[in-house]
């Protein structure tokens, strides 16, 4: 087994990870208690906060189930612990992946690329996709409180408004990522010296499992694939690069 | 399915005392949260360090800032937004274990907006609050033992995931990903797709030393896409 491969899947990696998520999930049943019994005080049913914590817990298990996935995908070039780390905790696997691969070629590796992988680029890149997506987790510390004391206070506006530039401003930006990906896999596509047809193969398989997806989603209504439409297209077409390559 | 509708239980608060209760309980919240999100966040900066410790090495400063310049400038304003526009659906308690979990748009939001579809309670009161973190919380902690028992049947299965055969999946993750994301985004706005992909795949075909350079193309695509986003916007075409 490749040096780096057993380093990031080290067993004290495990126990570090289980020791942050333990912290983390300590922190969830503080708020789960704290807000059970405050409920409780203020006269709310319990037969209504228990229905409210079997519904959660119901509707979160294909989700997780999705994410799990993703910590598989992730998992063949940063090993098991850290992906179950980044996967539990803040952001989710699109991010996870951009920001590995953006961090990867900052490094100087061609992209993420466990062939290409060292435990100084490893490090180099968990500590980019850490410190990354701590911008919402920032806000909450030094704004949480006057923001949602402000909008408490603020006089509501009449529903039934346009709806902001917000939402499509966020579409935009990650049209935006992936044109830009999309664009360099139809380059290096292109045959000449140091070219590669298997990332847009893989993108597009990708694409066209997505776009059944979304078809049995929005034509056929069936909202319970939305759960997994995107972890599964991507291990769909990881298999057909497995596929490709054994051909 | 039968609603569980919220009701009161008792007379024992006065509506006065109720809003008392709640703004200390609130106050409790902002406090703890506060605390444990910076001791979360100390031990998540850590984890690098500490494996890079263990293996003799140490992140390499050049190649950190260049990354995370690449990746704030297009995730900083994200999380803003995010923030701007998730804590008031999630409430004090919900924000806090949902910006520090993670998943927020895909799982903790509709989670949360459907415990307070089956609690029945009303935007802006205690009761929706209090759903709402125990909604967000359960997630979380599903989620881990999900993931948890997930990673132990993973462990056995390591020798099969590391193996030859297998590397070129992982090596082409990343196009899988936005494969995918592409097709779903490009099929949400087509209007604002059409011109930043045309250029970045025309650039890319005509200047192939602009291939390894994705991580600072994304910024300009992104901005163009913003732009043309904006203007389709402001003509009431999106």
């Amino acid at each position: 087994m490749n040096e780096y491969v057993s380093n990031v899947n080290a067993g004290i990696f495990y126990l570090i990870v289980a020791g942050v998520l333990g912290f983390i999930t300590i922190m969830c049943f503080v708020f789960l208690v704290k807000s059970y019994r405050a409920g409780i005080r203020i006269g709310m049913d319990k037969k209504a906060l228990k229905k409210t914590i079997t519904a959660s817990a119901t509707f979160t298990l294909l989700p997780s189930i999705s994410i799990l996935l993703g910590v598989v995908a992730l998992s063949g070039t940063l090993g098991v612990p850290f992906s179950w780390l980044r996967l539990s905790v803040i952001g989710a696997l699109q991010y996870e992946l951009n920001v590995a691969e953006i961090a990867a070629q900052s490094y100087g590796l061609s992209g993420l690329r466990v062939g290409e992988m060292n435990m100084s680029a490893f490090v180099t890149i968990a500590l980019v996709m850490t410190v990354g997506i701590l911008g919402g987790v920032f806000c909450c510390i030094f704004f949480l409180k006057k923001y949602l004391g402000k909008i408490q206070k603020a006089p509501k506006k009449e529903s039934g408004g346009k709806p902001g530039f917000g939402a499509h401003a966020t579409t935009a930006m990650f049209i935006g990522l992936c044109g830009a990906y999309i664009g360099s896999y139809v380059g290096k596509a292109v045959p000449r010296e140091g070219s590669d047809v298997m990332p847009l193969i893989v993108a597009a398989v990708a694409a066209l499992a997505m776009a059944v997806f979304e078809y049995f989603i929005q034509k056929k209504g069936k909202t319970v694939l939305e759960n997994f439409s995107l972890a599964a297209s991507m291990l769909i077409a990881m298999a057909a690069a497995v596929l490709i390559r054994m051909v | 399915m039968e609603e569980a509708k919220i009701t009161m239980e008792n007379n024992a608060l006065t509506e006065e005392e109720k809003k008392q209760f709640f703004e200390e309980f609130n106050n409790g919240l902002h406090r703890i949260g506060k605390l444990m999100l910076i001791a979360a966040v100390i031990l998540l900066v850590a984890v690098p360090f500490l494996i890079g410790a263990i293996n003799g090495v140490m992140p390499e400063g050049k190649g950190f800032l260049s990354g995370f310049a690449k990746v704030g400038i297009i995730y900083i304003p994200v999380a803003i937004v995010e923030f701007l526009v998730y804590s008031p659906m999630l409430g004090v308690g919900g924000s806090y274990l949902s910006f520090i979990t993670g998943n927020v748009t895909n799982m903790k939001i509709p989670c949360a907006m459907n415990a307070r579809d089956i609690a029945d309670t009303q935007v802006g009161t205690p009761e929706n609050e209090i759903v709402s973190t125990i909604s967000v919380a359960t997630s979380a902690i599903v989620t881990t033992l999900v993931i948890v028992a997930g990673v132990i049947l993973l462990v056995p299965l390591q020798p099969v995931l590391q193996s030859e055969i297998l590397l070129p999946a992982f090596d082409n993750v990343v196009p899988a990903l936005f494969g995918a994301l592409g097709l779903k985004y490009f099929a949400k706005s087509p209007q604002i797709a059409f011109i930043p992909v045309l250029l970045m795949t025309l650039l890319c075909v005509f200047v192939p030393a602009a291939i390894s350079q994705t991580s600072l193309l994304m910024i300009p695509c992104g901005g163009l896409a913003l732009l043309i986003g904006y203007v389709l916007f402001k003509k009431g075409k999106l």
